[in-house]
């Protein structure tokens, strides 16, 4: 351990660096990976249907998938599921660009707290974005047409926000997606960062003064701090 | 009283002990015979673990049975025999309005009207480099000369195309290699062009037409051009495949150009022929321009996808060549009497022509008939046809000992299969040794018989189906009319197993089956509502509407999961004809919806795939509220899908109106 931590040392800061800039470009992957996705198995669904959330868009195993969704939802009259009517699906790629121009700030700047204050406010806007979705499910699932065709008393048909549920003939799963993966390993990289970073300054100084003779390059992290 | 053996003479006594000897023999040989013949059976478990398709699991080919007197094809799976689907081609069909919708009814048009039946014999799979690829399926018409093509993508007819100055179009319709043509071989020879004249002037008016149907890389078909035979009849055909690429092979019998009794008068020659045509050369002569101009109207009918509807194209004249004078273009090989199959083995060498009223086959050879033409080993000729001489171009004779042979296909092993009819079984032979190797009996009389890519330079040699004609004793009695029957053997080993007995649709007469790993990736699931092209389409409920214009009553009506879009119509008059354009604005795989109204005289009902339009003709006959409905359980609420459209007196002053949902 110490022997590792040695080797890194010199370089602790600069590591810091790399995994702020590692947290900023799996941010930019979040664009082009589904964050979740939902699939239905019904007996005449034996294929399943699968509908797939992104940041900026609802689509499905193929074009008309989410056609096929709202025809079966109607019948226990749930809403129809229009991307366009879903405000959230507007705003947040920007959002996102926001949070990716703070991260490239930081990134730039080199500071540990700009590192802690990114990747605090990313993990609850997250946070935040997964309640608004389980929001959504909520408003789907229990605002019903009171004149549907098929009305089973008491019954709601919220999917789950992760995991599996049978909702009449459908078995519902739900899962996050490859973008849901990058945005917490944003966060994490972001939390590295400075994790990283306060390491460095803090044990080594420890390490310094018990067991080792300072060096030039451990000198220089040092002066840093 | 002694008896009267002992009393007679030793002359008389040893030849009727050598007879009662020869007798016991012949015993011996069939208990012998059937031994060996059990031997190739296997247990009726054994043989349902074959065909046994569990739940779920797919079949391992496709196998397209044509339909016979239905005009159809059937859809089957082997080696389970369980029936797919029927594709409607040369029939209506009231199940899912083929030929009752305007859309489809184009494609039953003819120079002679609409005919909605027809005989269909042989389908026949498209190639490429000789091997099924899957694109298409053709079959002949064969009473009205016709022929179609199905689209293997949506198992749907898509094209039917007239053969003019032909008759009993029964020859058809067989591919070249690349599918560059397929051939539509009349079996009847007629008047050419067809003219009012004695039938007793049969050998001085009477010609056997053989056409040549250009296949695009499309698929579109048209007629290229004709050769213009003797008067014989042309029963069937093989393209060559391989080195003989770039001929076709017809067999044809009444040599004897008789009219009348044929049974007797067409049986009396000891040899036919086999036609050999070099497409090549023809289609060269043409480029020459060593045609002629012949009248003959016909009509090739083209389904637009995009459209979803077919469109009638009249077409009139055709190039014909006559062969004498257009040298190396065809050569006549004498063959056994009434010669029926011609069949080209995997290599394209062997051409086996079975006469049907002989025992043995007989099999060309494709470089002795090329060196005969070389050395013009000749033995006269017929309307300037050179005959060329049996002996140089025979490869071998088949001595089978069976009677009545029809049919020949092969395996990928080098062997050869061929129905005997009278004798009622299937016997198995071996390519250039032509030494039987096994036989095994078929449940009764045998036409055709098929392996999947059996007629193809790549056979998938595992099963065999002998296509039967009569099935006395097989199955549960209905009546004087008995199922038709096909019977599945494993070929895989040395003896031919019998597996299976399946009833099939009609009469089936030819079948071509392809792994299913080629057609299923490609098979389409829904029709792209987006892409629907079809004038009267409909693609949301808000453009559903109703349109007058004079007597005509155009209703764009949409279906869903489950209910139409409008289904509430007034302001109809007894006079009017209605039209109403459906469109399923589905697009799951298999959300299929059907329409149908009361008292619809003259038609049936339309079956919608998803993002399909069609339209139906409904001339109202009656004053009053008329329902329509879904005929496809299509939903949960599918007994609701339904509406009503009212019909008034011409005098009533009711304003034309349409909604859905309003109370
Ligand atoms: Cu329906």
């Amino acid at each position: 351990m110490k022997t590792l931590r040695h080797i890194m040392a010199p370089g602790k800061k600069r590591i810091a660096h790399v995994f702020m800039l590692g947290a900023v470009i799996s941010s930019v992957f979040i664009y082009f990976f589904p964050l979740w996705k939902i699939t239905l198995y019904a007996p005449q669904y034996p294929q399943g249907i699968r509908m797939y959330i992104w940041i900026h868009k609802i689509t499905g195993d193929d074009a008309y998938t989410l056609q096929n969704i709202n025809i079966l939802n109607h019948y226990v009259g749930m809403k129809d599921i229009d991307p366009h009517a879903v405000p959230e699906l507007h705003y947040f790629p920007y959002a996102l660009a926001g949070i990716i121009f703070l991260g490239i700030m930081a990134w730039l700047m080199k500071k540990r707290w700009m590192y802690l204050a990114w990747a605090f406010v990313y993990a609850l806007l997250s946070v935040m974005a997964i309640y608004d979705f389980y929001r959504w499910e909520y408003d789907y699932g229990h605002h019903l047409d009171p004149k549907a065709p098929i009305k089973v008393p008491g019954m709601a048909y919220q999917p789950p926000l992760i995991g599996v549920k049978h909702l009449l003939n459908f078995t519902a799963i739900s899962l996050p997606e490859w973008a849901a993966g990058f945005m917490l390993v944003s966060i994490i990289l972001g939390f590295a960062a400075f994790i990283c970073c306060r390491s460095t300054s803090v044990k080594e100084q420890i390490n310094h003064h018990d067991l080792l003779p300072a060096d030039s390059s451990q000198a220089s992290v040092l002066l840093h701090h | 009283m002694k008896p009267i053996i002992f009393s007679r003479p030793m002359t008389q006594v040893i030849p009727m002990l050598a007879g009662i000897i020869a007798m016991a023999g012949l015993l011996l040989a069939s208990c012998q015979a059937r031994r060996s013949s059990e031997a190739g059976a296997i247990n009726a478990q054994e043989a349902a673990q074959r065909v046994y398709v569990a739940p779920g699991k797919y079949d391992e080919f496709y196998a397209f049975m044509s339909g016979g007197y239905s005009g159809q094809v059937s859809v089957y799976g082997l080696p389970s025999g369980r029936l797919f689907k029927i594709i409607p081609v040369f029939s209506q069909n009231p199940e899912n309005g083929y030929g009752y919708s305007e859309e489809t009814k184009p494609l039953l048009m003819t120079s002679y009207g609409f005919i909605p039946w027809d005989d269909a014999h042989h389908p026949e799979l498209s190639q490429t480099n000789g091997v099924p690829d899957g694109r298409w399926l053709f079959i002949n018409a064969n009473n009205t000369p016709r022929v179609a093509r199905i689209d293997l993508k949506t198992f749907e007819t898509v094209e039917t195309i007239e053969i003019p100055n032909s008759a009993g179009n029964h020859s058809s319709p067989f591919v070249t290699e690349n599918t560059e043509y397929v051939v539509a071989g009349t079996r009847f020879s007629v008047p050419t062009p067809q003219q009012d004249v004695p039938i007793d002037s049969y050998k001085k008016n009477f010609k056997g037409v053989l056409s040549f149907i250009k296949v695009e890389p499309s698929g579109d078909m048209d007629l290229a051009f004709q050769v213009i035979m003797p008067g014989f009849d042309y029963d069937l055909a093989h393209a060559g495949k391989g080195k003989s690429k770039d001929w076709v092979f017809f067999t044809c019998y009444n040599s004897e150009e008789a009219h009348t009794l044929l049974e007797v008068n067409a049986s009396q020659k000891d040899k036919d022929f086999v036609a050999a045509i070099n497409w090549k050369k023809a289609e060269a002569y043409i480029q020459q321009g060593k045609y002629h101009q012949m009248p003959g109207t016909y009509y090739d009918n083209r389904f637009d996808t995009s459209t979803q509807t077919a469109r009638s194209f009249v077409h009139k004249g055709v190039k014909v060549l006559i062969p004498a004078e257009c040298p190396g273009l065809v050569y006549l090989i004498p063959a056994p009497k009434s010669p029926h199959g011609v069949d080209v083995d995997p290599s394209g060498n062997y051409i086996v022509a079975n006469g049907k009223l002989n025992a043995d086959l007989s099999v060309f050879s494709f470089d002795k008939m090329q060196q005969a033409i070389q050395q013009k080993q000749f033995d006269g000729e017929v309307n300037g046809i050179p005959v060329l001489k049996f002996d140089a171009t025979l490869a071998g004779i088949v001595k089978s000992g069976g009677l009545g042979p029809l049919h020949t296909e092969f395996d990928d092993k080098g062997n050869a299969y061929t129905t005997f009819f009278i004798s009622s079984e299937v016997v198995k032979w071996k390519l250039g040794t032509w030494q039987v190797e096994d036989r095994q009996p078929t449940f009764y009389s045998p036409g055709h018989l098929m392996i999947p890519g059996g007629d193809s330079r790549k056979p998938w040699g595992k099963y065999l189906v002998a296509l039967n004609k009569i099935t006395k004793d097989r199955y549960l009695p209905t009546g004087p009319e008995l199922c038709q029957s096909a019977q599945l053997f494993d070929i895989s080993g040395d003896k031919m197993k019998l597996l299976l007995d399946f009833p099939t649709v009609g009469e089936p007469h030819y079948a071509q089956a392809i792994p299913a790993s080629i057609l299923m990736p490609q098979s389409d699931k829904i029709y792209s509502l987006a892409n629907n092209r079809n004038p009267y389409v409909t693609k949301t409920e808000k453009e559903a509407r109703v349109v007058r214009n004079g007597r005509r009553i155009d209703v764009y009506m949409t279906e869903i999961r489950s209910h139409f879009v409008p289904d509430n119509i007034e302001g109809i008059h007894l006079g009017d004809t209605v039209y109403f354009h459906l469109t399923n604005l589905e697009q799951d795989w298999d959300a299929a919806h059907g329409f149908a109204v009361e008292g619809n005289r003259d038609n049936a009902e339309l079956l919608l795939m998803p993002g399909q339009t069609k339209t139906l003709k409904w001339v109202p006959q009656r004053v009053g509220v008329f329902p329509f409905y879904c005929t496809d359980f299509c939903s949960a609420l599918h007994q609701e899908m339904q509406g009503y459209i009212r019909v008034s007196a011409p005098a009533e002053q009711v304003a034309l109106s349409w909604s859905t949902g309003k109370e």
